[in-house]
């Protein structure tokens, strides 16, 4: 059954609403005029809100934009890993969805039960169905702990993954302060693909950093799931090496297979390895309701999507953003790419409902910087460009690169880049 | 069909290929990647200074300075060789008309 808002209820949320769209410069629409259609998107982190801003504001302000959310607060997964070292606090990567209220972006905080593509329609926990004329859906990850026998619900209250930014990465701080000086923190590494490819070894960086001040005697024992490091295997093993040689015990190719919660260890195909903190990253798949509207398309874990438009490839009329989708050669999942994602989609969605054509050729940029102290960091970058023949985003050769050597330019760079991408995603 | 309308309509057909001038919002979606480290439509949200505003031959300058190793990058010559001359050239466009607020 459809139970549209009522009119109070509905100017209420829309409220400030046809405001200001502050993105385009253009005058907004006026109140009265009636919305041309309807775009949802449902998830606020790099991806969604991303879309959400773009949409409004490519819109001209004549599309309404409904932002589902079940957080009142955005934090950060990209600089969360300095909540561990020490020199970042969580507040500081936290941040709500006032502005994006100021532009016109209806933000309503529930959670979504189902998608009915048919009917155009969602269902949610605290206010009646919505319908839309276009849905983004732009979910995140969720975790495979079924994948590691052992962890359980139980065994979650104690072995932390923190990688979802938020208080899993406070918990996990205050594990690494109540750990003794002599200690051995345990990091496992799932194989890829999984969320932000050199992020496992930004936090290995990071924790040697607080041990190296806090606890000189520990240890930091890395399981990697992958048969090498990932991402920045140089930039990394330089840093490791020169900051904090003797900290830091890197084993490749041992997948972590089960935890033992109770006795501080964990278990690969190989060898059974104790610790004091147990920091278990388990492999990931897209956002559950993914799976409920049925987007997966692949290993029962990613959504594919048309690159042009980032449509899902299983379910017409709903685009898809972000880590959830199945990556594109050589394209990581980071927050660069998701809110590059966001505004492929808002171009696409808003060309859709204004009878346009739909940029044939979109063109993306990755940037994504490791810090491995409080002081230094590194990057790489690369340019996704649309393959006509291939139909898919390739990294355009030649371009792109890492960094000759980390240092505190780069910080700074970092610094700059997380403050523009939260006002863009943001506002 | 002669020999100089056929070279005249393949070449305006590889020209709309390369740069789509046809397209309105070419040089927006181009550019909107660029805002994740320079700022939404090129004003800086903090640490750089804004590229929105300034004039498109300086700006069209720099790209191509980067691209060629002719002014030295940390991350703009590695970013710079993924775009086309005329993609480089709408980019300019788009930042020089935007106001640096």
């Amino acid at each position: 059954m459809n139970i549209p808002f009522s009119r109070r209820e509905f100017i209420k949320l829309v409220g400030a609403g046809a405001a200001g769209t502050a993105l385009s410069g253009c005058a907004s629409t006026p109140e009265t005029k009636k919305p041309i259609a309807r775009v949802i998107v449902i998830g606020g982190g790099y991806g969604g809100a991303t879309a959400a801003r773009y949409i409004r504001a490519w819109g001209g302000g004549a599309i309404e934009v409904f932002l589902i959310e079940r957080s009142t607060q955005f934090v950060s997964c990209p600089l969360s890993n300095l909540v561990l070292g020490g020199s970042r606090r969580i507040e500081d990567l936290t941040m709500g969805y006032g502005k994006l209220r100021d532009e016109g972006v209806v933000v309503l905080h529930d959670e979504v039960t189902a998608i009915d593509p048919g009917k155009k329609r969602i269902s949610l926990t605290k206010i009646a169905d919505l319908n839309y004329d276009r849905l983004v859906v732009s979910p995140g990850i969720d975790f495979m702990h079924d994948q590691i026998a052992g962890y359980d619900a139980e065994a979650q209250k104690t072995v932390l993954h923190a990688w979802k930014a938020g208080p899993e990465t406070v918990a996990l701080r205050k594990q690494l302060e109540a750990m003794k000086d002599g200690g051995v923190v345990v990091l496992s590494i799932p194989k890829a693909p999984y969320r932000c490819p050199p992020g496992p070894y930004e936090r290995v960086s990071q924790i040697a950093f607080y041990l190296k001040q806090a606890k000189p005697r520990s240890k930091i024992l890395v399981l990697d799931g992958n048969e090498d490091i990932v991402s920045k295997k140089g930039l990394f093993l330089a840093a490791w090496n020169e900051l904090y040689k003797g900290l830091i015990e890197y084993k490749p190719n041992n997948e972590v297979k089960e935890v033992l919660a109770k006795a501080g260890s964990v278990k690969t195909d190989f060898d059974t390895f104790k610790g004091d903190v147990l920091n278990v990253i388990p492999p990931q798949k897209a956002g559950s309701i993914a799976a409920q509207a049925k987007l997966i398309t692949t290993n029962n874990r990613w959504c594919d999507v048309d690159w042009l438009t980032m449509e899902s490839k299983a379910v017409p009329g709903i685009h898809v953003l972000g880590d959830a989708t199945l990556s594109a050669a050589a394209m990581p999942k980071s927050a660069s790419m998701a809110n590059g994602h966001g505004k492929i989609a808002a171009a696409a969605i808003v060309a859709q409902l204004t009878g346009q054509p739909v940029n044939a050729q979109p063109v993306i940029a990755n940037t994504c910087f490791s810090y491995v102290s409080d002081a230094e960091a590194m990057h790489v970058a690369s340019v996704h460009r649309y393959d006509a023949e291939k139909k898919t985003l390739l990294p355009v050769a030649g371009a792109g690169g890492v960094s000759a050597k980390r240092n505190e330019l780069e910080k700074s760079y970092a610094d700059s880049w997380a403050k523009n991408i939260w006002a863009d995603s943001l506002g | 069909m002669n020999r100089t309308l056929l070279a005249l309509a393949l070449a305006a057909l590889c020209s709309s290929a390369q740069a789509q001038p046809a397209d309105p919002n070419f040089g927006r979606n181009l550019a909107a990647p660029c805002a994740m480290c320079h700022g939404t439509n090129g004003v800086n949200a903090g640490g750089l200074p804004n590229i929105a505003g300034q004039p498109a031959d300086h700006l069209a300058k720099q790209m191509r300075d980067f691209r060629d190793g002719k002014r030295p990058a940390m991350i703009m010559h590695q970013i710079s060789k993924g775009y086309t001359d005329p993609q480089i050239d709408a980019l300019a466009a788009f930042f020089a008309a935007q106001k640096a607020k």
